[in-house]
């Protein structure tokens, strides 16, 4: 198996490693790295649990060689606040009960990340299409909707504030 | 209604706290099966069988053997010499681990590889070479009792064909008569078909044997922890596996809803595997394994529903076929090999009742995993209620008016339904009233009429339904022979902090918050200092685990028991700090005072500190206690669902438009939890109503086997759901709560299944199957439009 050598940023910190070609990002970040918050539930794009943003935007790392990623920057659910914090969609599902097993939750907020960055103020109908890539089995996304709702709310606000 | 009896910073029962176990979630560090790394691990992959019946050959290891990195091909003749190739499924039925000679269903597990790597043990399952000899599968289970099927299961001593068991409860003769004399009749065969539980964590295991210590620790996806240690123990003592060496960890579990109930081969596979080789072993399914490998429900019902012209009911028979695959792994209690089947005479009053099953083998994968339901609560209630209002559409009455002319009443409770319940607790005209009146049921009708005169087809849908759920008592409920109670454990520390621990295992439910809650309740406590432990064999007591909605009826009942026994302490030790006698000493939430003399008064915290620092002379030091509790009736939760369908008559596309779910599940601990959980059975149930159902092909092959082409709803697929709640406490239940979960995946569907068909009754259809399509509607109307 031909090896490469990789660098990229994750989560703000650089990381270099020799990887097969065949390794998936998402298996190079679980078993390589050791952040098991990007998940498995499919390996075939279709439910969205392993979920990440790559240069900003939201991609299914069950998919994506680790070779392809040599170069971007990478952001995990680890890595979206400081530690003790929380990024206002964490706030939200918190406050919304946008979670029971917590399974798809890390690759929901990803996806609602860029969501949100693209669409700051998004109608419960661009919402629901917007996480159409993402299965839960727990919530019937009703308090998903929520908790994306409030973080649009409080996004906004904490814009204006800097603006 | 209910009221809270504590301040919302002690957190008791009512109080919608937000849940202690979010922030691990939040920021991915919750802890599930495949995040298990341990020193030395190992990996293990599945061969598994393109064949749904065949007979195996050979299996060559030889060329996966020669990879780098493979270190085993375990096969079924390798169990075989440890007589672990076979194990008996939760109904005490048997059920290959891995198979010697025939392989039963498509992708049936064949041999596991293990290897050093994920990657390498796929490379060596695809190296390994497995001849077969296909033969006819049996796909139809009509088919399986032809005189000339083949016969399934050999192996089984005295079996002559395919049939399971027979099943039967009610008066067959007196129901037969009244169906017989009656004004109205209606019928329908109605299939409930395979399904899967798809929760998005899949099935897996980390086992771990030590030889030095010989401890077995076990990393696994279990919604019942000591029940399947019990059940290892039984099925491996013989190879040194003792159940005191066996420690199962069910880590953070990603969706239970009962398809993490059974033993799969794989757990058995890689737990044997670490077993002979010493080093750990994980397994985790992939998504096709997790969806071809286990299902719920596939029963086809023959109803029969007698009324009066005036619309009341009169007795009600059900004859049932139903697929087992090619073993009957329920995961019924043992004297209920249906389940609560016998649930299926419904929310209303009459006199008789007769239900009857027939089970049988068949080509596919084993079955009847309980999908959040009660043990096939969702096959009764489908049934029941599309017949009632398939006679409310026979002698044109309303679905709302037959319902409440034949309800059982508020004060016929405890009511004795015709096959044996004892029904608990219920106002079921209420529950109907408010859901009618919160979706404007009236004002619907109307708009109905104007549309149909317009020819647009919309529907209204109702679903009145009977749960029942928290299981035992232990007298009538077992799994295996081990009764169904359940357990808490507290201990107070003396600081008035705590610690319990439970039976059962949180998939997603949030006990580590509701759980708080009950014993803030119980102790006035804050919900906040006490911590929450369930799911490690070693540390937790004994209980059947998490399933048919019976944590809150078993462990809650526990939990709010020990810490009653806790508060008969602490009275002992507030008499004693108080100096006077425990008769003059009174309690609320909180805080132990002197009758009469308010001022006087000790907090729940001042009594722990005390019963480890200065307790009455000749007292067992300590402030702890623990429950088994075994309930006397089971909870028997109801509600009522009104669901608003457009269907596009060119296309077939339906259009939810509204759906409006009230239940009745007695005491809510944490009203934000139970909403949540109802949002998410209402998901759960519009999936089988519209767009779920495994699909086999005449040669049993599987076609949609994947979340590509199974469809999970999405958050597009999922309507905006409009819940509320009536509120009558279980009368045995030391909370007055009863089960919740369950409600919503067993009402929605008949509710959306009524709709649907109401809205394309104009054109003369009067029953489809779910899941009822788009393709499935425009097949019907264009059959419709040319029959007329």
């Amino acid at each position: 198996m031909a090896k490469h050598k990789v660098t990229m940023t994750i989560n703000g910190a650089s990381v270099s490693a020799e990887v097969d070609s065949r390794l998936l990002l998402v298996h190079f970040i679980r078993e390589n790295l050791d952040m098991t918050g990007t998940h498995i539930g499919c390996d075939t794009s279709s439910c969205g649990a392993c979920t990440i943003l790559i240069d900003g935007k939201s991609v299914k790392s069950c998919t994506y060689l680790a070779v392809r990623a040599d170069g971007a920057n990478i952001t995990t659910i680890e890595g979206i606040a400081a530690d003790g914090t929380n990024h206002p969609l964490q706030k939200a599902f918190h406050d919304q009960h946008g979670l029971h097993c917590g399974f798809c939750t890390p690759g929901m907020i990803m996806r609602s990340i860029e969501l949100l960055e693209t669409n700051p103020n998004p109608t419960e109908e661009e919402i629901r299409w917007g996480i159409s890539g993402n299965l839960c089995r727990c919530t019937g996304y009703n308090n998903i909707v929520k908790s994306v709702q409030q973080a649009a709310q409080e996004m906004s606000k904490e814009k204006e504030a800097t603006v | 209604m209910f009221s809270c009896k504590t301040s919302p910073e002690v957190g008791g029962m009512g109080h919608s706290v937000k849940r202690k176990e979010d922030a691990r979630f939040l920021h991915g560090k919750g802890n599930y099966t495949d995040d298990v790394k341990l020193p030395g691990m190992l990996h293990m992959v599945m061969v598994r069988s393109p064949y749904a019946y065949a007979k195996i050959l050979s299996i060559d290891k030889e060329k996966a053997l020669a990879i780098d990195g493979v270190l085993a091909v375990i096969t079924g003749e390798d169990l075989a010499q440890y007589n672990l190739h076979w194990m008996p499924t939760l109904l005490s039925d048997s059920q290959m681990v891995l198979p010697t000679d025939t392989v039963m269903h498509q992708s049936q597990e064949v041999c596991a590889v293990i290897a050093t790597d994920r990657y390498v043990a796929v490379d060596g399952a695809e190296a390994v070479d497995v001849q077969y000899e296909p033969m006819q599968a049996i796909v139809n289970p009509f088919k399986a009792l032809d005189e000339n099927a083949p016969l399934l299961r050999p192996d089984k001593e005295g079996q002559k064909d395919n049939h399971i068991y027979h099943w039967e409860r009610g008066d067959k003769a007196k129901t037969d008569a009244a169906i017989a004399a009656a004004d109205v009749v209606v019928k329908e065969r109605i299939h409930l078909p395979r399904i899967h539980v798809a929760s998005i964590e899949t099935c897996g295991v980390v086992a771990s044997y030590d030889k030095d210590t010989e401890k077995m620790l076990i990393y696994l996806t279990s919604q019942a922890p000591h029940a399947i240690r019990t059940i290892l123990a039984l099925v491996a003592g013989h190879v040194g596996l003792s159940e005191e060496k066996i420690r199962i960890i069910a880590p953070d579990i990603g969706g239970g809803f009962g398809g993490k109930v059974p033993v799969y081969p794989g757990y058995v596979v890689a737990i044997a595997a670490s077993f002979l080789i010493g080093k750990p072993v994980k397994w985790i399914e992939d998504r096709s394994e997790n969806l071809v490998n286990g299902f719920a429900r596939d029963y086809h019902m023959d109803c029969e529903l007698a009324a009066t012209k005036d619309g009341k009911i009169q007795a009600f028979k059900v004859s049932t076929l139903a697929d087992h695959g090619y073993t009957d792994s329920s995961a019924n209690p043992s004297k209920y090999p249906t389940g609560m089947f016998s649930i299926c005479t419904g929310s209303y009053d009459y006199e008789h009742a007769f239900a009857e099953l027939d089970a049988v083998y068949t080509n596919k994968a084993p079955g009847g995993v309980a999908y959040r339901c009660s043990f096939r609560v969702t096959e009764a209630v489908h049934a029941i209620e599309r017949m009632v209002d398939k006679l409310a559409a026979e002698i044109k009455m309303d679905p709302a008016e037959i319902r409440f002319k034949n309800f059982i009443k508020k004060e016929q409770f405890p009511y004795a339904s015709p096959l044996g319940w004892s029904y608990d607790s219920g106002d079921y005209k209420a529950t109907l009233e408010k859901a009618m009146e919160m979706v404007g049921y009236d004002d619907y009708k109307k708009e109905q009429a104007e549309k149909r005169a317009q020819g647009k087809l919309m529907g209204i849908g109702i679903c009145t339904f009977t749960e029942v759920v928290g299981a035992g008592p232990s007298k009538d409920f077992d799994i295996l022979g081990i009764a169904m109670f359940d357990s808490a454990e507290i201990r107070v520390h003396p600081t008035g902090k705590a610690l319990a621990r439970f039976g059962t295992k949180s998939q997603g439910q949030g006990h580590e918050t509701t759980y708080a809650q009950i014993l803030a309740e119980e102790l006035g406590i804050p919900y906040t200092d006490i911590e929450i432990d369930e799911g490690d064999t070693d540390t937790a007591p004994y209980g059947l685990g998490t399933y048919a909605s019976r944590s809150t009826p078993t462990a809650g009942a526990a939990a709010a028991i020990a810490a009653r026994k806790l508060r008969d302490k602490g009275k002992k030790i507030a008499a004693h700090l108080l100096e006077v006698s425990e008769d003059d000493i009174e309690w609320e939430v909180g805080k132990y005072f002197v009758k009469g003399a308010p001022e006087k008064s000790k907090t729940i915290q001042d009594v722990a500190f005390a019963a480890y620092t200065n307790f009455p002379q000749g007292m067992e030091p300590g402030f702890e206690a623990t429950h088994y509790y075994d309930p006397p009736n089971l909870t028997f939760p109801n509600g009522a669902y009104i669901c608003v369908v457009e269907v596009d008559e060119e296309t077939g596309a339906i259009d939810v438009k509204r759906f409006v779910a009230i239940d009745d599940c007695g005491n809510i601990i944490n009203p934000m939890i139970v909403e949540g959980q109802v949002h998410g059975g209402l998901t759960q149930g519009i999936a089988p109503a519209m767009y779920e159902g495994i699909v086999y092909d005449d040669e049993g092959n599987v076609l949609n086997g994947t979340l590509m082409d199974y469809l999970v709803p999405t958050a597009v697929e999922s309507p905006h759901w409009e819940t509320g709640h009536t509120i009558t406490p279980s009368p045995h239940h030391p909370l007055g709560a009863k089960g919740v979960a369950e409600s919503p995946t067993v009402g929605a569907p008949p509710a959306i299944a009524n709709a649907i068909i109401d809205a394309l009754y104009p054109l003369g259809i009067k029953h489809l199957d779910i899941p009822i399509t788009p393709d499935k509607v425009w097949d019907a109307i264009r059959k419709a439009k040319a029959e007329a």
